[in-house]
């Protein structure tokens, strides 16, 4: 048995270590918030929003980059979403495990692990120049969905996997067939952790450049259709700040991409827990 | 009266993998009786219950051999819709389980997968599901209530009004008072034999003073074998097996 002093000097340098981890990601998420946020608030008005960007970026504001980005997320959810989830309930109802599902989900393990620049490269290549999409939203959501598609399939993977054996055999057991007790037993139960998922995806999403700059090129104008090119607000701030065109607008941009975020994460969980308190 | 066969086993043995866990089964269930399956753990009760309305094909690797007529027609026919089958063949298991909605979602829930969609209907049968199985007194007022909200006993009545919400011919009760107070215990015994006039029921009783309440026959089962069945009253009193007298006596088990 370990001397008491010793457990005792232990556990106080475990709780300090566990102390000093904790206050420094907290303390180095605050510096970069309040760095940005610093720098750029005093650029976002309304007009900042609302006006599109006018010589470069240099003047105006970063309406058509708001609308791109928006598009762009939109796309990538759309197509993700259905054909991730469908993929994890397919791996988890309707196969055992077998080569084929491991094959599967080694897949999807290796996508995760890829750089989203080679997303962008595939995605040039392939919906850019083979399909001839061109520079488009079309192009850039698409590759966006090829990227978020793991993330998608392992959080609903996850989820269903949480819901008790007990619930499906209720459902089989009254007469259900495998495609009502996955639709009425296991995926109302399962939201809540597939959302999570989305909503890891959409930050992903509004936060990618490399990808987006090679298939939905940097247009500033404003774009009309699924077919028109256009540059997210993410892709804006790479311009400006790496090209030197204003680093004040560069950190507007910033600023309002974080809000965006922050937005978006409490609109969702909002949502998520009146689902939630509704079903308890 | 003569009472008919409403279920025949013959012959049936089960399989998981390698593992035999029910031998040479031959067995008649008939119309209208409380029959007990009772034995120790891992003697196959459960495996057997689950057999009757093939509850058995959601586990992988399992194989039978032998037939189990329903009414005459054998249930693993490839002709027995399987969805049908369930619906005749209704199950209650050992612990509640309630799905995470509201009381009248849980008792509607087998009705809307048959395609019931319409309000009153939906609503004459939960009400008519809930009286029968003795809760509708109890819940009428919070019917949009969540089940989870429900005490140990309700809910486990709640799985019975939630099947019998279907009108089955059979069922089937795998403890269906383990978990339960003394109580709730005897309203569930009570509610079974205002449910036997109408319904055949196989029950896996908790424990021996359960099964000789409420059975009118039973069947001893010690390691996936039928050792006796007969009428509750002579098993209970007097077994013809000395496996079954020392287990009704308490020597094992």
């Amino acid at each position: 048995m370990m001397h008491f002093r010793t457990r005792f000097i232990t556990q106080n340098i475990a709780k300090t270590l566990i102390w000093v981890a904790a206050l420094s990601t907290i303390g180095v998420m605050i510096l970069i918030l309040f760095q940005i946020l610093k720098e750029g608030l005093p650029v976002l008005h309304l007009r900042f929003f609302l006006d599109s960007p006018r010589s470069m970026g240099r003047q105006g504001g970063i309406f058509s980059t708001i609308i791109g980005t928006l598009a762009l997320t939109v796309v990538a959810i759309i197509f993700a979403t259905p054909l991730g989830v469908g993929t994890a309930i397919f791996l988890r109802e309707y196969t055992r495990e077998s080569r084929v599902s491991r094959l599967i989900r080694f897949g999807t393990d290796c996508l995760a692990g890829i750089p989203s620049i080679i997303f962008g490269l595939f995605g040039f290549v392939f919906f850019v120049i083979t399909l001839n999409m061109g520079w488009s939203i079309l192009s850039g959501g698409l590759t966006l969905a090829a990227m978020i598609l793991p993330t998608i399939i392992s959080t609903t993977e996850e989820a269903i996997k949480a819901i008790p054996y007990s619930f499906r055999e209720v459902s089989y057991s009254l007469g259900g067939t495998r495609w009502q007790t996955v639709t009425r037993a296991v995926l109302p139960n399962a939201i809540p952790g597939i959302f999570t998922g989305i909503i890891l995806s959409v930050g992903r999403s509004i936060g990618e450049t490399a990808a987006v700059i090679l298939t939905a090129g940097s247009s500033l104008i404003m774009p009309t259709s699924l077919f028109s090119p256009s540059r997210t607000m993410a892709v804006h701030f790479y311009i400006l700040a790496r090209e030197g065109i204003s680093t004040e607008m560069a950190y507007g941009t910033g600023a309002t991409l974080i809000l965006l975020v922050l937005a978006i994460n409490i609109v969702a969980n909002w949502f998520l827990n009146r689902y939630i308190r509704r079903r308890a | 009266m003569v009472q008919e066969n409403k279920i025949i086993i013959q012959g049936f043995n089960f399989y998981y993998d390698s593992l035999q866990a029910l031998q040479t089964i031959n067995l008649h269930i008939r119309s209208n009786e409380i029959f007990a399956i009772f034995g120790p753990a891992r003697s196959g009760k459960t495996t057997l219950l689950k057999s009757l309305n093939r509850l058995t094909d959601l586990v992988h690797g399992t194989n039978h051999t032998g037939t189990i007529l329903l009414d005459g027609a054998d249930i693993y026919d490839s002709t027995m819709s399987l969805t049908q089958l369930r619906r005749r063949v209704g199950m209650v298991f050992d612990l509640p389980t309630p799905l995470p909605m509201s009381i009248f979602d849980n008792v509607a829930y087998g009705s809307r997968l048959s395609g019931t969609t319409q309000r009153r209907r939906l609503n004459e049968i939960v009400e008519r599901a809930l009286r029968s199985a003795v809760l509708w007194e109890e819940v009428k007022d919070r019917l949009t209530t969540s089940a989870l909200r429900l005490s140990g006993g309700q809910q486990q009545r709640l799985c019975i009004a939630r099947i019998l919400a279907l009108e089955p011919e059979v069922l089937l009760l795998d403890e269906p008072c383990s978990g339960l107070d003394p109580i709730s215990t005897a309203n569930i015994e009570q509610t079974l034999f205002e449910l036997k006039k109408d319904y055949t029921i196989i029950i896996v009783p908790h424990n021996i003073q359960q099964a000789s309440r409420v059975a009118d026959r039973a069947g001893f089962f010690l390691s996936g074998e039928l050792v006796e069945e007969g009428p509750a009253y002579q098993i209970f009193t007097g077994p013809k097996d000395k496996r079954t007298e020392d287990y009704v006596t308490g020597r094992f088990g």
